[in-house]
């Protein structure tokens, strides 16, 4: 909310540095904030199902562009007549994007109070209705443990996972990143495309839609099969549907729209059963800062995926005016990055013992001083 | 770090008003239709619709 306040007035001002570290620095935090809280709430509300809870978190993270892309152009059409979302070309003013920005914040702002009116964190003792917890040492993989965010970091789980997800979000970026142009590229005739812009902005909004229902689904799933057997799926099946539209996605506009629309479900879900994953292997204890480190990897990837895809795809020309073959290079190197993720996900094994919280710890009294325990 | 609703063990049972509940769904219901109904009708241009 702040940070829209602030580039709302960087904007007003036509002061760039203020709106850089409005929108980028203080929201680029208040996002870190927002997105790992209540994933570690909603996973101890429901430790028998932490797929489903981190799923619907986090679809509501992607759920949100669902939302605020719409309301914005027409918000942004409302504070300047002269700027039509429907018109390619049209740019809104100054004034009404920093309309727009303030509008959203004052927006956040009552929604996001709303939720921390009404969050709660369950009772140390909480259980749902006949739930077992020895239940769920069955699960090889799934530890009844805790292990501290600080001695996470320091097994090779932690960075085994931290390389399946950063794989897994670079290629999903690569798909995402250059959507738009892409399916134009996809179907180009000399120099027009069959794909209109209108349409591929449709594209757009249809891999939203699937992103946000892979959060859930996908996530939900990995509760009955489990986590590792989920990750295979993501990344093993992703890499095929990859080669599949590096190779026969040209050939006919619903081919091209199924095959990116399951990849970036296989994205979102990886995004989404990720804390569940960290529950299973480090426990609740600090599974929110152990998310929060782990989340770099997003960062990173944030960074190398558009490097990548704009790198190789700058080598062969302009983004809306190649051909589906330009596209290759680009979508192998992604085939290449889910192989090792894969490959990362198939060698993650239960944290060893002596990274283990001691028997003695009382979780909710370590959560009180969560910093007090070292690798013995 | 957030805290413990509570660390009592014989903590009563609380109810939320349904009235609470009814208007935390219909806070994240409808901007969530309104962004899926403007993404379907944005989508339905690619087959033709």
């Amino acid at each position: 909310m702040s940070g829209f306040l602030v580039g709302s007035l960087g904007i007003y001002t036509e002061q760039l540095w203020l709106l850089y570290f409005g929108y980028g620095f203080l929201g680029g935090i208040g996002l870190g904030i927002g997105y790992i809280s209540p994933v570690s709430t909603l996973i101890k509300w429901f430790p028998d199902r932490p797929g489903l809870a981190t799923g619907m978190a986090i679809m509501g993270f992607g759920g949100g562009a669902l939302i605020a892309s719409p309301l914005s152009r027409q918000l942004m059409n409302w504070y300047d007549p002269g700027y039509d979302p429907a018109v390619v070309g049209t740019v809104p003013s100054g004034n009404a994007v920093a309309g727009l920005f303030l509008t959203l914040g004052l927006i956040y702002l009552v929604f996001m109070m709303f939720g921390a009116f009404i969050i709660r964190v369950p009772a140390a003792d909480w259980r749902p209705d006949g739930f077992d917890p020895a239940s769920v040492k069955s699960k090889s993989l799934v530890t009844t443990e805790n292990v501290s965010a600080n001695n996470a970091i320091k097994t090779p789980q932690f960075w085994l996972l931290w390389t399946v997800l950063f794989c897994n979000v670079t290629a999903g970026i690569g798909i995402l990143e250059q959507a738009a142009p892409m399916i134009q590229d996809f179907f180009r005739n000399g120099e027009t495309s069959t794909v209109l812009a209108a349409t591929a902005a449709g594209f757009v909004g249809l891999l939203s839609l699937f992103n946000m229902a892979g959060r859930f689904v996908w996530s939900s799933t990995s509760d009955f099969i489990g986590r590792k057997p989920i990750y295979m799926v993501y990344l093993g099946v992703g890499l095929v549907l990859y080669v599949l539209l590096a190779t026969i996605g040209s050939t006919a506009i619903w081919i091209f729209v199924l095959l990116a629309a399951v990849i970036i479900s296989f994205y979102g879900g990886g995004f989404a059963t990720v804390p569940a994953y960290l529950r299973d292997l480090f426990g609740t204890y600090q599974v929110g800062a152990i998310h929060g480190r782990l989340l770099t990897a997003w960062a990173a990837a944030g960074v190398v995926g558009p490097l990548i895809i704009n790198g190789v795809l700058d080598s062969r020309g302009t983004p809306g005016q190649l051909v589906a073959g330009d596209y290759r290079p680009a979508l192998f190197i992604m085939v290449g990055l889910l192989a090792v993720g894969f490959i990362a996900n198939l060698l993650i094994k239960p944290v060893a013992e002596k990274y283990w919280e001691p028997k003695t710890t009382d979780v909710p009294t370590a959560a009180a001083a969560p910093e007090r325990s070292t690798v013995r | 770090m957030s805290t413990p609703a509570s660390t009592s063990t014989d903590q009563q049972p609380s109810h939320t008003p349904t009235g609470l509940i009814a208007f935390a769904w219909a806070l994240v219901g409808i901007p969530l239709a309104y962004g899926l109904y403007n993404t379907v009708k944005a989508a339905s241009a690619l087959f033709g619709a």
